[in-house]
């Protein structure tokens, strides 16, 4: 089934407003987003996205094309952020359309969980006291997107 | 001679001064451990950013493989710290 899915991976910012219209375009009924931003955590001036450019579109797509497989979606729009953003910034948009709200819901959250744990990118906080270090992974994350294995 | 192409990330390309190297390709059965071992030895940028095994992920021309894995006909290697996207 021919769910219409949209990846981009790029430095430049987005305009969500524009991506779920293009999502309600669809003839489905149920449309669903979630955006990421860089949160304050204390300290933070801004965050740096490292990625693997060669294989980074390929593992979304493939993460995209899995929640298709899994639920009966019309849509699937993932865009994903690299370079350096200040706080409050757009980081990550992940849209989904469906003829219905659990699977629209579902797989939105399906997509950002596995994101965080099989897409090739690399958060580092730069402070405001000029020093930077690597964001470490959460096992917790890890969890939750095994955890879709599992239902 | 057939050669392979490793790329590094985040604080591993920072320990070990490049984003990348070309290496001749090793014998057949080398695990990507093995070639760590290796290089860690040569050098100690490499020795450095390979010493703590559990926070080190790979992938083999760009799918994710464990550090057991072996090489085989793989074209390029990365070796990066689990990622933190999204």
């Amino acid at each position: 089934m021919g769910a219409r899915l949209h990846v981009r991976v790029s430095e430049a910012d987005f305009d969500p407003g524009a991506e779920l219209a293009a999502l309600e375009a669809l003839p489905g009924g149920a449309v669903a987003s979630f955006t990421g931003l860089v949160r304050d955590d204390g300290g933070l001036q801004a965050l740096r996205l490292d990625h693997y450019p060669g294989m980074t579109a390929r593992q979304i797509e493939a993460i995209a094309q899995s929640a298709a497989a899994r639920w009966p979606l019309l849509g699937v729009t993932v865009i994903h952020r690299h370079g350096t953003m200040a706080l409050g910034e757009r980081i990550v948009f992940v849209g989904t359309a469906s003829a219905h709200r659990a699977a629209a819901l579902e797989s939105c959250a399906f997509l950002i969980d596995w994101l965080k744990v099989s897409a090739p990118f690399w958060k580092q906080a730069i402070r405001r006291d000029g020093t930077a270090d690597w964001v470490e992974a959460q096992a917790a994350d890890d969890a939750r997107a095994a955890g879709w294995d599992r239902t | 001679m057939a050669a392979l192409t490793i790329l590094y990330f985040a604080w591993v390309r920072e320990r070990i001064g490049v984003d990348g190297e070309t290496v001749a390709r090793p014998p057949a059965g080398t695990t990507i451990a093995a070639l760590l071992d290796q290089l860690a030895r040569a050098d100690a940028g490499h020795a450095d950013a390979f010493r703590e095994r559990g926070k080190l992920r790979a992938a083999l021309d760009q799918q994710f493989a464990p550090l057991d894995a072996e090489i085989g006909a793989a074209r390029e290697l990365a070796i990066f710290p689990p990622v933190t996207g999204g």
